[in-house]
C-alpha cells in the first residue's frame, strides 16, 4: 500500500521548518520526505497549497466513557477528533468511574483499539475517586500506558497531598497535569466575576481561583522537580505566573484552549449556557495575556478541553447547566482563523503547539514526521472555509457556541496510520478507507 | 407607542421612551385602582399565568389583581405543589402551561436567566417577576413611578440604594431604569456585598452611607437577608446595623423631602429604623399600590389594545 502526497508546504515542528515537499507513505510509515517524489504504482494525493503537518495531538478532552455514555463514547469522541483532524487524544480519567486504577487505563485502551478511530492515550487519576485523599497507584496505571495524571475537574485542594503525588509522579517521570482552580474562591460560580456577571447577576468566578493554583502548583513543581502542566489556562495572572517560572527554569508547562483565546465572558449576555465553562470565559485583557503567552512560549500546547453533553443537561438555567463545550470539531479552524490569520502565530507555531509540543509533555512518540515514524498525518486546508454546523458534527456533544460563525483554515485530510479516516471534512467509511 | 419585545424580562433593554411609556399607562391604570369598583373589560378573554418557584405575597398578590383588575383570568403555579418537584424541567413545565393557552406568563426564579431561558421558548408574553440576582423590571417600575409621582421628574434625581447590592435585583433594575431616565444612582454597603465593576452599569459606589444619602432625592433601602450573614459575607447584624441603618439621623443628610423606599419584607430595626419607615417621608406601602398599577400597564401593553 503505496501513497504519495504531493506538493503540500510539509510543517516539521522539529526542525522548525515549512518546506515544500512530498511525502511517501508505504503500509503505515512514512518512507521518504523529498522532492518529485514518484513511485509507481501510488496513489496520489495533491496537497498543493494545503500544510501537510504531523497528526494534530489533542492533549484535553473528555470521551466520557465509561459512565457518561449519552454524552460521548470513545467510538463517537474519536470520530470528532479524526474529523476535527486530530489522530491522537489524551483523555482525562473523570468518568464514572474514575479512571483511577491500572484495569480501568487497560480497558479505554482496549475500548480504544476496537471501536476509537484515533490514538487514544488515557490520563489516570492522581487520588483514588479523584477525592483528594489518597494517592492512586499511579505507577501501575503508568506501567499500563497512562501517559500523565490528573484529577481535572476535581482539583486536588490539600497542597500536602499534591505535593506527595508529585514527588511520586517525579519518580514515574510522568507529568501531572493541573486543573487549577481554589474552590473556595470558585464555589457556586458559573461565569468570570466581572462586569457581565455582575448585570447577569450571576455568581462569579473570580480570576484568582484560578491564580492561586497556578501559584501553588508552579511553588510545589519548582520544590519537587516535578513535570507539571497547567491546564486550560484561562487569565493573564496565570500568565504571568507561568512566564516568571519559566524564566527560573521551572519544569511546567501550559496549554490554552481555542474558546479562552476566542470569547470573552460578553458572550454569557444573554444566559447562552454553551458559553459555560470551567476556567470560564475571561475578559478582552485575559484573552490577549493568553494569546501573547502562545507567541512567545509561555503556553506551549493548544488542547480544547472537549466536553460534550447532551442537549438536555445544557437546555436548562444558566446555574444548573454543567461546565463544558464541544471542542474538537471546531478547533482547527479557532486556531487558523483566530491565531493564524490575524499573525498572532504562524502556522508552524500553531502546528507545534497541537503536535510536537503535547507529545513531549506526554512522553509519546507522536508528533513528528520522519522516515519510519507512524504515517499520522493532517492536512489543513488555509483557504478553506465553511459555517460551522454542529449538526454535522461527528462527536455527540453538540454544545458549541460557535454555531453559524465562518472559520477560515480548516482540516482538510486526517490520516492514521496511512489509513485516510477524513478528508474534506467528512469521514470515511471503513470500506472507504484507504 | 408601544413596546419593542413580546417580553419584560429586565430594564436593561427597556429605552426611556419605552419606561416613560410604562409609566404613563400606569397612571391611568391608578385610577382605575382607586375607584370604588376596581374592574374594566380590556383583557377579558385573556389568561395570566403566575409560576412562582419562590415564595412571594406580595408581588404575585399584585400581579394577581392587576390581571383581575383588567378582566383576565388568572391561574397561580407556586413550584412546591406543580410538577417540578417531580423533576419536571423549567422548559417543560412552561411548554405545558402555554399549552393550556396561557397569553401572559409571569416567571418568579431563583435563578438568573430563567425568564430569558422562558421568553426564548414560548410564544406567550413572559413578564420577570424576579429570577435570582438580574433583574425584576416591575418592581424597578414601581419604583421609578413612585419617585416620579412625588417628584415630578426622574431626571436629575439623586437616587441612594442602601445594602445588599450584590444579591439584589431590584438595585439592578433600578439602575438601568433610574441612569436611563436621567437620575443619578449612588450605591453603598458593606465591600463583600458590592459586586465587581458594578460602575461599569453606571451607578456610583460610595465608601459609606452617609456619602451615599448626601442630599439624596430618594432612599431606597435594600433588605438585608440573614442568610448571608451565615454564608460569612459580613460579620454581623448588629455591625450591620451600626454601619448602615438608615435611621433618623443619617435621613437628616439626604434633600429634606427625600423619599423613602424599601421593596420590601423590612427587617425593622435593622436596615431600617421603624420611625422612618412609618415616618412621613415613607411612600412604602404608596410603593405597593403603585406596584398594582404598573404592573396592569405591563399587561395592558403587552397584550392589550396597545400590544402589537
Amino acid at each position: 500500500m503505496k501513497l504519495i502526497i504531493k506538493g503540500g508546504l510539509v510543517v516539521d515542528p522539529v526542525a522548525g521548518s515549512v518546506l515544500k515537499k512530498d511525502i511517501l507513505v508505504v503500509d503505515g510509515k512514512v518512507a521518504r520526505i523529498g522532492s518529485n517524489l514518484s513511485v509507481d504504482g501510488a496513489a496520489v494525493i495533491d496537497a498543493a497549497g494545503r500544510l501537510v503537518a504531523p497528526g494534530l495531538i489533542d492533549m484535553h478532552v473528555h470521551l466520557r466513557e465509561p459512565g457518561f455514555e449519552a454524552k460521548e463514547t470513545i467510538y463517537t469522541g474519536t470520530r470528532a477528533a479524526a474529523r476535527g483532524g486530530f489522530t491522537a487524544v489524551a483523555c482525562m480519567p473523570n468518568t464514572n468511574p474514575v479512571i483511577d486504577n491500572a484495569a480501568l487505563v487497560g480497558s479505554v485502551i482496549n475500548s480504544a483499539r476496537s471501536g476509537g478511530l484515533v490514538h487514544v492515550y488515557p490520563v489516570g487519576a492522581i487520588t483514588r475517586g479523584s477525592r483528594g485523599e489518597e494517592l492512586a497507584e499511579m505507577g501501575d496505571m503508568a506501567e499500563a500506558g497512562a501517559v500523565a495524571f490528573s484529577d481535572d475537574g476535581t482539583p486536588v485542594a490539600n497542597a500536602g497531598l499534591m505535593r506527595r503525588a508529585m514527588q511520586y509522579a517525579a519518580m514515574l517521570d510522568k507529568p501531572l497535569i493541573s486543573h487549577s482552580e481554589e474552590k473556595s474562591l470558585s464555589a457556586g460560580g458559573s461565569m468570570h466575576e466581572g462586569r457581565v456577571s455582575t448585570i447577569l447577576g450571576l455568581k462569579g468566578i473570580p480570576a484568582c481561583a484560578e491564580e492561586v493554583m497556578v501559584a501553588r502548583d508552579i511553588l510545589l513543581a519548582e520544590e519537587t522537580g516535578c513535570r507539571v502542566h497547567i491546564a486550560h489556562v484561562s487569565t493573564a495572572g496565570s500568565v504571568r505566573l507561568l512566564r516568571e517560572a519559566r524564566a527560573r527554569g521551572v519544569r511546567v508547562s501550559a496549554e490554552a484552549t481555542p474558546h479562552h483565546f476566542t470569547l470573552t465572558d460578553e458572550a454569557v449576555m444573554g444566559f447562552d449556557t454553551f458559553t459555560k465553562v470551567n476556567p470560564p470565559l475571561r475578559t478582552e485583557d485575559d484573552l490577549a495575556a493568553v494569546k501573547q503567552g502562545l507567541a512567545d512560549g509561555v503556553i506551549d500546547v493548544i488542547a480544547t478541553d472537549h466536553a460534550p453533553h447532551t442537549a438536555e443537561e445544557k437546555d436548562v438555567e444558566y446555574e444548573r447547566a454543567p461546565f463544558g463545550l464541544a471542542g474538537l470539531e471546531t478547533a482547527v479552524g479557532l486556531v487558523w482563523t483566530e491565531l493564524v490569520a490575524t499573525g498572532v502565530l504562524t502556522p508552524l507555531r500553531a502546528i507545534t503547539c497541537m503536535t510536537l509540543n503535547p507529545a513531549r509533555i506526554l512522553g509519546i512518540p507522536k508528533g513528528a514526521l520522519a522516515p519510519g515514524s507512524d504515517a499520522d498525518i493532517t492536512i489543513i486546508d488555509p483557504a478553506l472555509a465553511g459555517v460551522v454546523d454542529p449538526a454535522k458534527f461527528a462527536g455527540k456533544g453538540r454544545n458549541t457556541p460557535f454555531a453559524g460563525r465562518v472559520l477560515k483554515g480548516l482540516p482538510w485530510l486526517t490520516m492514521i496510520s496511512g489509513k485516510i479516516v477524513m478528508r474534506g471534512g467528512v469521514l470515511l467509511e471503513e470500506n472507504q478507507q484507504q | 407607542m408601544r413596546l419593542r419585545g413580546k417580553d419584560m424580562v429586565g430594564l436593561r433593554n427597556s429605552t426611556a421612551q419605552e419606561i416613560e411609556l410604562i409609566l404613563n399607562t400606569a397612571e391611568a391604570m391608578k385610577g382605575i385602582v382607586n375607584r370604588q369598583i376596581k374592574k374594566v373589560p380590556t383583557l377579558r378573554g385573556r389568561t395570566v399565568i403566575t409560576v412562582f418557584y419562590e415564595a412571594s405575597t406580595r408581588t404575585r398578590t399584585s400581579f394577581e389583581l392587576a390581571a383581575k383588575y383588567l378582566s383576565a383570568d388568572t391561574v397561580g403555579v407556586a413550584a412546591a405543589t406543580s410538577s417540578v418537584s417531580k423533576g419536571e424541567s423549567l422548559k417543560d413545565t412552561a411548554r405545558n402551561i402555554a399549552a393550556m393557552g396561557a397569553d401572559v406568563v409571569v416567571l418568579r426564579h431563583p435563578m438568573a436567566g430563567a425568564a430569558e431561558l422562558l421568553a426564548g421558548t414560548l410564544k406567550a408574553s413572559v413578564i420577570n417577576a424576579g429570577d435570582g440576582a438580574h433583574e425584576h423590571p416591575s418592581q424597578g417600575l414601581l419604583d421609578l413611578f413612585t419617585a416620579r409621582e412625588k417628584k415630578g421628574r426622574l431626571e436629575g434625581l439623586k437616587v441612594a440604594i442602601i445594602g445588599d447590592i450584590m444579591h439584589s435585583r431590584v438595585a439592578r433594575s433600578d439602575i438601568w431604569g433610574y441612569t436611563r431616565m436621567g437620575a443619578e444612582v449612588r450605591l453603598a454597603g458593606p465591600s463583600t456585598l458590592m459586586p465587581k465593576d458594578i460602575e461599569k452599569m453606571g451607578a456610583k459606589v460610595c465608601g459609606n452611607i452617609e456619602e451615599a444619602l448626601a442630599d439624596a432625592d430618594v432612599i431606597n433601602v435594600l433588605r438585608i437577608q440573614t442568610e448571608r450573614q451565615q454564608q460569612g459575607l459580613f460579620p454581623g447584624l448588629r455591625e450591620y446595623s451600626r454601619m448602615f441603618c438608615v435611621n433618623r439621623e443619617r435621613l437628616r443628610l439626604a434633600a429634606p423631602d427625600a423619599l423613602l423606599m424599601h421593596p420590601g419584607p423590612m427587617n425593622r430595626g435593622i436596615e431600617i429604623s421603624p420611625d422612618v419607615a412609618d415616618g412621613l417621608q415613607s411612600v412604602i406601602t404608596e410603593q405597593v399600590t403603585n406596584g398594582v398599577a404598573v404592573r396592569m400597564a405591563l399587561l395592558y401593553l403587552l397584550i392589550g389594545g396597545g400590544a402589537r
